[in-house]
């Protein structure tokens, strides 16, 4: 009985160790390998960016405040003024063309869910909505 | 014979001299060390710059330019590093060159300072003709040309390099590696001692 007991608990503080690793790992592990060869560079591996250069993404209001225009100013970057947390930033972001709805999807979520970042998740569906309509809009232009 | 590499492995604490690099001659001989040639560029407050700016101190060297979409940002993210270190020691300057003097106009590279917010009396971004930066780029890096054997052989992108009061180099380093600029950061250190 005794040491039935020991064995239950044993089990519970591995499996409760377990869940706990996991939790601190990412799941999103294509979105930041893809974050590393995209994206690291500039917006640094924690997130932070350059000063007044390159913004942050590690808890940046700009993820929440123009959540639908991610998946665009991922693949087709960004110039002139944008404002996160308050500081404006003037430089340009190019875009990387190649990434696949799939790939934008996953590193939107890597992002979302990095640094601390605790944000609602990406989904495919509307991320592909999004980019087939600004890839219209670009055609127009 | 392997007991003084054990010996001399262990004496961490106490720094060396740090050697002065590059090619050097011997004349009559002297031997001649290589030094940093005369310069003159135009930094972010449209002021002059020539080796006389930097009398009696030692900078920290490097290329860079504003649109760069590669590893630009994280060696300005390290040398930024190094201002902060040595922000109140005046005996050490940083001193960034673009290798894109058609964008990186002194209004650009003003822009750029001022985003890092950064003194321009420490922090020198610097332009002008375009052959001149890239002879004196060489020139910084023909002390690494040495190290052909390493991964990557001559790309010199992203590295820092510590010159002397003299014009000489006494050290460099991956400027996107922070342990590699750790340990640049102690040979500042040991070579401002040494200057004392
Ligand atoms: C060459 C450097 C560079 C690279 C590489 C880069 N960015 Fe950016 N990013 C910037 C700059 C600079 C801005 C600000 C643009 C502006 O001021 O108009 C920015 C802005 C952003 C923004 C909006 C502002 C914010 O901080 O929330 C997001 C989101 C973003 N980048 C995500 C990414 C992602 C994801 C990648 C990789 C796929 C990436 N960036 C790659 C430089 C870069």
């Amino acid at each position: 009985m005794k040491k039935n007991n020991l064995f239950l608990t044993a089990l519970f503080v591995l499996t409760a160790g377990l869940a706990l690793l996991s939790c601190d790992k990412n799941q999103f592990t294509q979105g930041k390998i893809l974050y590393t060869n995209f994206c690291e560079r500039c917006h640094m591996e924690d997130g932070t960016g350059l000063r007044g250069i390159i913004p942050p993404l590690a808890g940046a209001d700009f993820l929440e405040t123009h959540k639908t225009e991610l998946p665009c100013i991922i693949r087709y970057g960004i110039k002139g003024d944008i404002v996160v947390n308050g500081k404006t930033y003037q430089t340009e972001m190019p875009g990387e063309p190649k990434l696949t709805e799939f790939e934008i999807t996953n590193i939107i979520n890597y992002i979302n869910t990095s640094w601390g970042n605790d944000l609602e998740l990406a989904r495919h569906t509307d991320v592909r909505a999004i980019l087939k309509a600004c890839e219209a809009a670009r055609k127009e232009q | 014979m392997l007991i003084p590499f054990f010996v001399w492995g262990c004496q961490d604490t106490a720094p060396k001299d740090l050697p002065i690099l590059g090619e050097r001659d011997v004349v009559n001989g002297d031997t001649v060390y290589h030094a940093i040639p005369d310069f003159a560029f135009i930094d972010q407050d449209s002021q002059l710059v020539t080796n006389e700016t930097f009398a009696g101190k030692a900078y920290v060297a490097d290329f860079f330019f504003v649109h760069c979409p590669t590893i630009c940002p994280k060696t300005s993210a390290q040398m930024l590093r190094i201002y902060e270190h040595f922000q109140n020691d005046d005996r050490l300057m940083l001193v960034a060159h673009t290798v894109d003097p058609k964008r990186d106009t002194v209004a650009a590279l003003k822009k750029y300072s001022d985003g890092l917010g950064v003194s321009s009396s420490k922090w020198r971004f610097l332009t002008g003709e375009k052959d001149s930066l890239y002879e004196i780029a060489d020139d910084y890096f023909s002390i690494a040309m040495e190290d052909s054997e390493a991964p990557g052989g001559f790309d010199h992108s992203g590295r820092l390099i510590l010159v002397d009061k003299n014009r000489h180099i006494r050290s460099f380093c991956n400027g996107t590696d922070p342990a590699d600029v750790d340990r640049f950061i102690k040979d500042i250190e040991n070579l401002l001692n040494e200057e004392k």
